[in-house]
């Protein structure tokens, strides 16, 4: 397999431009010919196919919830990042294409990462005008926060609600196409499997959530935007339902899966309260601009917050990072924190926790100003935890957040299956092993509303259209295999949930394979993950039948493909012999314990690609160039 | 914690459904309520039985998928929270808890507390959005919005679509979820080209579905896990008389 990127040549900032106006184009006639197929309809879903509507294909979407606006993107808070330099700080397009690319460790595409620079100036304009409500000076104009990784303010945002009002703007301009009849909107429908016949991408296998019903759908093109993995953890701040088998069903069909060990770990989540726990609510991380991160000096120190004077607390963020100070990026604050908590300074019950303090801004700025910036941050951490964050600091800690890695894609977001296209978390392409904050918006956006119209456009001009019909052999084989292994799981009759397996599984990936890795742990984990998927299909107790609603299934079907693909992320993991971004290797880290990046061996992508059942899968390497930007060490001191 | 439940289970669309009895042990205080309904139904699934069915999805009360009726109240006993953020500390231990799914004509049963909301998507459909394609906007701050609009509008567009508003009326109206989005947009100069034509499409859509009318009771605005104020009803029926006096449209 060769993983060409296909990224156009010619200076970095007028890639983009000139790929645009040499792209074919399809007449706008022939538009309504080409049948499109999304799958996930947040923010990079939601607006792919509500603009490949606009522009007159004939799109259906498909979403496992029961509505499109409940897609997990809606619970990002703080913000999204944008090139405006509407503060006059001194931002630039250039600028936040050079925060990203360094704020990934440099392990991204360069002209990749300036396209979604270039673009995200747009998605403000375009967002505006569909009436989200972005905060605004009192001037008229908008409003912007600092975020993490970066020295300017740029982060757009509604409250802590920003996710939310960028997905029901997108959501709204969907409903939109849906009620002119451009899209066929499918809820509450899983896909299951992915039709290739002749190296192309040709349909969908889904089952009906509610009536159980397995249907083939057929198209020109699949576009997946099913988001990431984290939830193999168990433990995440994703929602439920969030899965990896739209993904790596995907990748059982052929798709190459790059960089699945980068996983970011978001610092500022509320810590676990006990074995019950279902997730982990992740507070925005807008809070750092204000709160100030820090454990006591002693180990061991029981004291009230309060009554520990200023002299023997430890504002280790900025102590260590004076530069950036508590918006260090997050890979680097969530480890900082595991750090201390490892010395035995963590706070709260088992000793998993950080402070978060807000005293000094409430002094600074007055409890009012403070909550009307976080507000709603105050309140949920007082819901969940039952104390007053107002009153003394909030107990914080890391948590699985995002994954940066996902299907491997060209310059045109296009997998190595033809037609097969992949964007926003789903795929791996622009925030290498680290993803700066309010920046996962921006790249779910770019992708939908403005890369794949042309990228498709492109795609669909260039290859002969040959639909196969949806009672093809291959699509009656792969809807056989589906059916199959639902009936398969309903079999088995054993002794454990899903959920308990599950919950075994993300332990183990926690403990050997999160926020620090060794060789030896990640192969227990590769071991672990072997007995716990044996287990599943031996021992897994889904009871109900496949022909209605049946939540426990469900529940099975994800579960059995994060059994699969916990074991390539450790495989990724383990064959990634460097420290960079999300994926931190004990053996490789200066004597200061900061990240040791190998450039000469490592500053490639892995993307791998599955060899069948009974043999491991091969690991492809995309080296990548550095033209315009000379790879550092990473530092925020 | 000991808890006795009474739970509204229904095999599918057609089934009758009842109320059957659960006992829920060993329930932590810090447990969410929907926490609490895993363990259980992880026991039910030990002891070989069909898991109690019910929508979650977040679990942090923005996506606006849980939907639960507790002991009566849409959401559960506790102001402006989603059933997900819920906790256990809020019951007392021994209580006999009722736990039922959204009722409304145009909410119908899929499944134990599951419900079909596509009612809502249909309103929203019907003209809640700002007709612009992707492409060809002006500059973000070339159309200056006051603050305290743009704050008015935000209020508004908190809502997080669960029908909570439409359980909890004796008329089962979504006359505030209506109101949330008719008012959110008609705060933005962006909203204003398409005014009338949206709160009279999305009206007559509200009522297509078989929900009631509103009469003022402000159950709604009670049951509210975004606590959106009714004053936006206030706002949704000025609108819409405006829009049907007005001769052009």
């Amino acid at each position: 397999m060769n993983l060409d990127s296909k990224t156009p040549t010619g200076p970095l900032d007028s890639k983009w431009t000139r790929y645009k106006s040499e792209c074919k184009l399809v007449n706008p006639a022939n538009k309504r010919k080409y049948h499109v197929l999304v799958v996930g309809t947040g923010l990079a879903g939601a607006a792919a196919a509500a603009t490949l509507a606009e522009l007159g294909y004939s799109v259906a979407a498909f979403c496992y919830q029961d509505s499109p606006r409940r897609a997990h993107s809606i619970a990002a808070q703080g913000g999204i990042n944008a090139a405006k330099n509407y503060q006059n700080d001194g931002d630039s397009v250039w600028r936040l294409f050079y925060d990203t690319i360094k704020g990934g460790d440099y392990r991204a595409r360069e002209a990749n990462v300036h396209r979604l620079a270039e673009v995200s100036t747009a998605i403000i304009d375009q967002c505006v005008a569909q009436g989200v409500p972005f905060a605004r000076e009192y001037g008229g104009l908008l409003d912007n926060r600092s975020f993490g990784g970066a020295q300017v303010s740029r982060t757009f945002y509604c409250r802590g609600q920003t996710g939310q009002q960028l997905l029901l703007g997108a959501y709204q301009a969907l409903s939109r196409q849906i009620s002119y009849g451009n899209v066929k909107m499918h809820p509450r429908t899983e896909m299951l499997d992915l039709v290739v016949s002749g190296g192309r991408a040709r349909g969908i296998v889904t089952r009906d959530l509610e009536t159980g019903k397995i249907e083939s759908h057929t198209g020109d093109a699949v576009l997946l935007c099913t988001g990431g993995y984290a939830n193999a953890y168990y433990l995440s701040t994703n929602a439920a339902g969030c899965n990896v088998t739209a993904t790596y069903r995907a990748y059982k069909k052929g798709a190459a899966f790059a960089n699945p060990c980068y996983t970011q770990i978001h610092p500022t989540c509320i810590p676990v309260a006990g074995d019950h726990q279902s997730k982990l609510t992740l507070m925005s991380e807008s809070l750092r601009n204000d709160g100030r991160i820090w454990v006591p000096r002693k180990t061991g120190d029981t004291r009230r917050p309060a009554q520990i004077p200023d002299s023997e607390r430890d504002y280790y963020l900025e102590r260590k990072y004076p530069s950036y100070g508590n918006l260090a990026p997050r890979d680097i604050a969530s480890r900082a924190a595991k750090e201390v908590c490892d010395e035995g300074r963590g706070v709260g019950s088992g000793g998993r926790g950080v402070y978060l303090d807000f005293a000094d801004a409430i002094r600074r700025l007055g409890q009012p100003k403070v909550a009307e910036k976080y507000g709603n941050l105050f309140q949920m951490y007082e819901r969940i935890t039952g104390e007053d964050g107002y009153q003394q600091p909030m107990r914080i800690y890391p948590a699985l957040h995002y994954t940066m890695g996902g299907l491997w894609v060209d310059y045109n977001l296009m997998s190595n299956i033809q037609g097969l296209f992949v964007l926003g978390e789903a795929n791996f392409s622009d925030h290498g092993a680290n993803r700066l904050g309010a920046s996962a918006l921006m790249q779910g956006l770019a992708d939908g509303y403005f890369i794949i119209p042309y990228t498709l456009a492109n795609y669909f001009a260039s290859t002969k259209q040959e639909r196969l019909p949806a009672d093809h052999a291959e699509f009656q084989r792969a809807e056989k295999d589906v059916g199959e292994r639902v009936k398969k799981m309903l079999t088995v009759k054993g002794k454990k949930t899903a959920v308990e397996l599950h919950r075994e599984l993300g332990q183990t990936m926690w403990d050997n394979c999160g926020m620090a890795r060794t060789k030896d742990s990640i192969q227990r984990t590769i071991k672990r993950v072997e007995e716990l998927r044996e287990e599943f299909w031996n021992n897994v107790n889904v009871t109900g039948t496949d022909a209605n609603l049946n939540v426990a299934l469900e529940r099975a079907g994800r579960v059995a493909d994060f059994m699969e693909f916990g074991e390539l992320l450790a495989r990724d993991a383990l064959a990634r012999e460097e420290s960079c971004g999300g994926h931190f290797r004990e053996e490789y880290q200066y004597p200061d314990g900061e990240a040791k990046r190998d450039d000469e061996h490592f500053a490639h992508v892995a993307a791998w690609e599955y060899q069948g059942p009974d043999k491991p899968p091969a690991r492809l390497v995309e080296p990548l160039h550095w033209e315009f930007v000379k790879p550092t060490v990473r530092s925020y001191k | 914690m000991k808890l006795f439940l009474h739970v509204w289970r229904q095999k599918d669309r057609t089934d009758p459904g009842r109320m059957e009895t659960y006992n829920a042990e060993d329930i932590s205080p810090d447990m969410s309520f929907l926490e609490m309904l895993d363990e259980v139904n992880e026991k039910l699934i030990q002891e070989g039985n069909e898991p109690i069915a019910f929508d979650h999805d977040c679990r942090e009360g923005i996506c606006g998928t849980c939907s639960l009726v507790i002991n009566g109240m849409a959401h559960g006993p506790e102001r402006g929270t989603t059933v997900c953020q819920l906790h256990m500390r809020k019951f007392q231990d021994g209580e006999r808890i009722v736990i039922e799914p959204w009722r409304a004509k145009a909410f119908p049963v899929i499944r134990d507390l599951i419900v079909d909301r596509s009612s809502l998507d249909r309103i929203i459909q019907a003209g809640g959005f700002v007709s612009v394609n992707t492409g060809g906007a002006h500059d973000g701050n070339a159309l200056p919005v006051p603050k305290p609009n743009a704050e008015t509008a935000m209020d508004a567009a908190a809502c997080i679509g669960c029908g909570a508003c439409a359980a909890a009326c004796k008329n089962a109206s979504a006359m505030l979820f209506v109101a949330a989005k008719v008012s959110h947009l008609a705060h933005l100069p962006q909203g204003q080209p398409e005014r009338s034509q949206r709160v009279k499409k999305m009206v007559e859509q509200h009522d297509q579905e078989g929900f009631g009318h509103c009469s003022n009771q402000y159950e709604c605005e009670a049951a509210c896990p975004k606590e959106i104020s009714v004053k936006f009803i206030t706002q949704l029926n000025r609108d819409y008389l405006r829009a049907c006096v007005s001769a052009k449209d």
